[in-house]
């Protein structure tokens, strides 16, 4: 029996892993690795309507947005970048793992994927705590007074333009933090299947189609971090 | 060979493999997938055709009288979701292209077999809602549902309805996703792209658009609902938001919706045309090109659909323009199709007379397109019957005529029984007939100014509505014949010998019904397709392929 | 034609003998080349239909046929598509110095205000011969104003003005539809169009009106206070509103816009938009405090402060100069 750090040499004949209708593995690993790619196409062009609105209200409300901008905390947004580019990190270094063979490595790197996926997680749910205590969440409760157009200190900006922003704010990181819940869930049967010997250096596609996942969540949300946080740091 | 689930010895076949509803409902077989689907696309087919023919009685006279304005304005909003997003989008790829797909390219299944179950699944949870959404009061929005009145005026179940069609968009994203890889991926060896049959190029093509479009209304739908739930104000010019930002997302899929539409109906007649002119179709790579064409292109027209929205005249000019082109690739096709008569050796049995049935409705649909995309024209008859005579000769007198045309065409491949000929030319005609006479009234009731979605009109209009309906009641006539005979050809039809049509193409050299795996042996393509002239002559001894 | 089975709307504007010709230019095309299309494929389909001992012909294509038939209906198409644009841009240019009456929609009706004042409901009475614009605008969701006579048709949209104008040339009644999915009483919300003789249309509007729609405005302006602070003289806290309208404004960002329609609108319900270059952004917001009738009144009274002649862009652009309000500030 192998011992619990190194994986199984891999079997002869056919992989139990090979579906009926491929020929071969590396049919099955083109069709899964090109699969993927396309179903983060369609996720590109869903994010890709909400960034269009965003694009348009912000140029048409361009004061309002840079006052609602900064009523967010690039501290935490900026925290938050940082745990998603490093659990981008641990998912590479978990596919490093199990290409040589390495399984507490492995089941390491999924450990703390899932972790800083919930790290990124409570962060966000502070964020949303605190815009639902400053009544900055969209809907009847919505005050947004006295609150200056950066530069222009005299010019108040619109709370419905303001609202605008923030209607776009909990759509889109409510959207991303949709994907993060389902990418960890994702992790989490990984593991499982990890901790199960089901990859080996021959057959780890799951996870690397995981990781690719995992990869464009983190990339959206490079994009949603300068759009939402940094558009005016002026103080 | 006998086994215990078939004892007279009927050769096995992905019809009687297994027995069971479980072996139905999970299975993987891209086949048994293609015909769950005929089941339901048809169970809704028949639902919305219902909702036209109560419009169709309505509109008999010109006072509201039938039903009330309420109820009117609910059936044509479930007629047009039911059919866009329960019919004409899945139909054509989820019956006849996850049946034909893999076997074309000589592949076993679909890439995803069990993403393409998924699909199926996803369809029949959308189609819980939607039927769910109308038995309980429905929605009235027009299935546009253009805000405000859909996100502050209406009380009707928009939420429901979004979440159906919703659900639908990502079954045919994923029929979309599977179709693209599989294609790639799975030909046998030899079948390059240029030997691929036409059908599998329109897949293809309408692929991409599924990936690449759905995406955006599904976004729409998004916030639409959290408008709705949550009193935002994207769209809502009181808070702030601007409503022609909704008809953007919303006509950035919907336009190059109806190239999924047709582009599938495009792939039909051209296997039906080069068969039963025994011609490979002329100009082939002009034609597989031009469903290319025609995906790209169809991204970079929607506010077409705009032109009197509100939007700049310099945007409607820019729009106006690149529709023309779009019209381009279509108008190739035809001439193609057309030209693969000259010289051929032509006959005239059920499948094609639906063909032709297609070139001709087809044609007038194209040519009215024209009418609309012209700036000046369109001003006066956008929203007005004209438009609504446009799209059903496209979608009706094309994608449907197509479907039929195909679904005769493979019927001996798909049951392992012939359908009544005779009944089926019948039917044919009728439908032909009762479609004419029920749109072409519409168009000048159109440009007379007929506005859509009313239920009542002033009394001029009359007649001509009356001709519509006259015509609907033939075209209903002419539905329901095929539903009957090929029912009754499944337990009564003659036997299908595997090639009945002498046809080209790698369906047609295996077993009627297929096995499950399609192919006993991969399949080494050598030959181009349409190989008609190999096929009409008499050859030595053929070497069988996948016996 | 038939009077109880009309073929063909009739004709009673200016437009729709432009757009009648076009569509007839329309109809002879696609009548050719259905013809065309119906001759080759019923000939073809006779002519060689399957019999025995003829084999078919395998044609692979033809590169040059492709060509022709491919660039052919493009010029054709180019053709309708600048025919269509000329005819179009001439139905969205409404002529200087036309006629203006003020349109707000709402579910289900029409609501029609002259700019001489007289209030029409679902009913237009307009002369023949005279240039008509509508400045419309909807209460609640999106509608469109459809006169088929007059091959007329332009949505109106909440929050904002949109534009349409006609020239009638026949005196009768004409249908007036709304032609965007409205709600329950969509096909309720129809109407006529009236078009008269100039002199029974004279006697028609002496009969009863509130004054000029201009006048209904100032009198709003004065009762809101807008003349505390938009003063005829350069003292105001806000520019002076002599002569804007139709003008260049230099806003406080650079930019330039038109004063039209919108942006007077857009100036009252959000003031904070556009701040005029030079000037403090102390207007408050009159959203929700006036009705979009009151609103058109005030459009109309702003447009009466331009003399006549001082139509859209007549003038060349003119900068308003950037001084403190207390200075002489002249809006020019």
């Amino acid at each position: 029996m192998a011992d619990s750090t190194t994986m199984a040499a891999p079997t002869e004949g056919h992989n139990p892993a090979l579906l009926h209708h491929f020929a071969e593995p590396q049919q099955q690993r083109d069709a899964a690795s090109l699969g993927m790619w396309i179903f983060l196409a369609t996720e590109v062009m869903f994010f890709g309507g909400l960034f269009c609105a965003y694009l348009i209200y912000r140029l048409k409300y361009f004061g309002e947005f840079a006052a609602a901008s900064q009523q967010l905390s690039v501290k935490l947004g900026g925290t938050n970048t940082v745990v998603l580019i490093c659990s981008s990190l641990t998912v590479v270094l978990a596919v490093w793992a199990v290409q040589h063979a390495k399984r507490t490595l492995l089941l390491g790197s999924l450990v703390a994927t899932i972790i800083l996926g919930f790290c990124f997680l409570g962060i966000k749910a502070v964020e949303y705590r605190e815009k639902f205590e400053k009544h900055h969440v969209p809907g009847p409760s919505f005050q947004f007074a006295n609150v200056p157009v950066p530069g222009h200190p005299d010019l108040m900006a619109n709370p419905y333009h303001a609202q605008m922003y923030f209607s776009l704010y909990f759509v889109m990181t409510g959207l991303h933090a949709l994907h993060m819940i389902i990418g960890i869930g994702f992790f989490a049967w990984l593991l499982w299947a990890a901790y199960k010997g089901r990859f080996t250096p021959e057959y780890y596609t799951p996870l690397e189609m995981g990781g690719l996942y995992w990869h464009f969540v983190d990339i959206v949300w490079i994009y949603l971090f300068p759009l939402l946080y940094l558009i005016d740091l002026r103080k | 060979m006998a086994n215990e689930n078939n004892p007279q010895g009927e050769r096995e076949n992905y019809l009687n493999k297994h027995y069971g509803v479980w072996s139905w409902l999970l299975t993987t077989d891209h086949k048994r997938i293609a015909l769950l689907y005929l089941l339901s696309v048809t169970f809704f087919f028949f639902i919305g055709g219902f909702f036209a023919l109560l419009i169709r009685l309505e509109l008999l006279t010109p006072a509201g009288d039938l039903v009330q304005a309420d109820t009117y304005n609910k059936l044509f909003t479930m007629h047009g979701m039911v059919m866009v997003f329960f019919f004409l989008i899945p139909v054509v790829p989820a019956v006849l292209g996850n049946f034909l797909v893999p076997i074309m390219i000589g592949a076993k299944d679909l890439a995803f077999p069990r993403i393409n179950l998924l699909s199926w699944y996803l369809y029949i949870v959308a189609g819980l809602l939607i039927t769910h959404c109308m038995l309980t009061g429905g929605v009235d929005t027009g299935w546009t549902f253009y805000t405000p009145f859909s996100t502050a005026y209406t009380n009707t179940k928009i939420i429901e309805a979004g979440l159906a069609a919703f659900v639908a968009g990502f079954s045919s994203i994923f029929t979309g996703l599977n179709f693209i890889v599989t294609i790639h991926r799975m030909r046998a060896p030899g079948m390059t792209w240029s030997r691929l049959p036409l059908f599998v190029w329109a897949h293809y093509a309408t692929s991409i658009i599924q990936i690449l479009g759905t995406p955006v209304v599904a976004i729409t739908i998004v916030l639409v609902a959290a408008e709705r739930l949550f009193h935002l104000g994207i769209f809502d010019p009181k808070l702030g938001g601007d409503p022609l930002l909704f008809q953007h997302l919303f006509w950035f899929y919907s336009h190059p919706a109806v190239y999924i539409m047709i582009l599938p109906s495009m792939g039909i007649i051209s296997e039906i045309i080069a068969c039963f002119t025994r011609k490979r179709i002329f100009g082939y790579n002009f034609v597989a090109l031009s469903s290319i064409a025609i995906a790209v292109l169809g991204f970079l027209v929607w506010a077409h659909h705009m032109f009197v929205a509100g939007i700049s005249v310099y945007a409607a000019l820019i729009f106006s323009f690149l529709t023309y082109f779009v019209g381009v690739p279509s108008a190739i096709k035809v001439f193609n199709w057309t030209a693969t008569l000259y010289k051929g050796s032509i006959r005239y049995e059920a499948p094609m007379l639906y063909a032709f049935g297609f070139l001709g409705l087809f044609t007038i649909g194209g040519l009215t397109g024209l009418f609309l995309a012209c700036l000046g024209i369109n001003v006066h008859v956008t929203d007005t019957y004209f438009v609504v005579a446009h799209f059903h000769y496209i979608m009706v007198g094309g994608v449907l005529m197509a479907y039929l045309g195909g679904i005769h065409f493979w019927w001996p491949k798909i049951s392992g029984k012939m359908y009544p000929e005779g009944w089926a030319r019948l039917g044919a005609l009728i439908v032909f007939i009762g479609f004419n006479l029920t749109f072409f009234p519409q168009f000048i009731l159109g440009y007379v100014g007929m506005p859509r979605r009313y239920y009542q009109y002033p009394p001029e209009f009359q007649v001509l509505n009356v001709l519509s309906t006259a015509g609907s009641t033939v075209l209903g006539i002419g539905y329901l014949l095929p539903m009957l005979y090929l029912l009754w050809s499944m337990r009564y039809g003659k036997p299908a010998p595997d090639n009945p049509w002498n046809a080209a193409g790698l369906e047609w050299k295996i077993s009627s019904p297929p096995t499950t795996f399609n192919f006993e042996e991969e399949p080494v393509v050598t030959w181009e397709a349409y190989n008609y002239e190999e096929l009409d002559t008499p050859q030595k001894e053929e070497v069988p392929v996948g016996r | 034609m038939f009077d109880n089975f009309p073929l063909w709307p009739q004709r009673a504007s200016t437009m729709a003998a432009n757009v009648d010709a076009l569509y007839i230019f329309l109809l002879i095309v696609s009548g050719m080349m259905t013809g065309l299309i119906y001759v080759a494929l019923v000939y073809f389909a006779a002519r060689y239909r399957r019999q025995p001992g003829v084999q078919a012909e395998q044609i692979e294509g033809s590169t040059p046929l492709e060509v022709t038939w491919s660039v052919i209906p493009f010029i054709v198409f180019m053709v309708i598509f600048l025919w269509g644009a000329v005819v179009f841009f001439k139905g969205r240019t409404p002529p200087r110095d036309s006629t203006e009456v003020y349109v707000v929609a709402k579910q289900w009706m029409w609501k029609l205000e002259h700019a001489e004042g007289q209030r029409e409901i679902n009913e237009l009475h307009v002369p023949v011969g005279r240039d008509v614009k509508l400045i419309m605008t909807s209460q609640d969701v999106i509608h469109s104003f459809f006169v088929p006579a007059f091959r007329m048709k332009q949505d109106v949209l909440p929050g904002r003005y949109t534009v349409a104008w006609f020239r009638a040339t026949k005196p009768g009644t004409y249908h007036l539809f709304c032609a965007e999915y409205c709600g329950t009483q969509h096909s309720g919300m129809i109407g006529s169009i009236v078009v008269q003789e100039p002199s029974q249309y004279e006697a028609w509007m002496s009969g009863g009106s509130t004054g000029p729609l201009s006048a209904t405005g100032e009198k709003i302006f004065a009762e809101l206070g807008c003349a505390t602070c938009h003063r005829s003289d350069t003292q105001g806290r806000g520019p002076n509103l002599q002569g804007v309208f139709g003008r260049p404004v230099l806003l406080e960002d650079g930019r330039t816009v038109t004063a039209d329609e919108n942006y007077i609108r857009e100036s009252i319900l959000d003031p904070g938009a556009k701040i005029v270059n030079g000037f403090k952004p102390v207007m408050p917001t009159f959203q929700g405090l006036v009705s979009e009738e009151q609103v058109n009144a005030l459009v109309a009274y702003v447009k009466s402060l331009s003399k006549p002649g001082d139509g859209a862009g007549t003038k060349p652009a003119v900068v308003v100069p950037a001084k403190a309000p207390a200075k002489g500030n002249q809006v020019q």
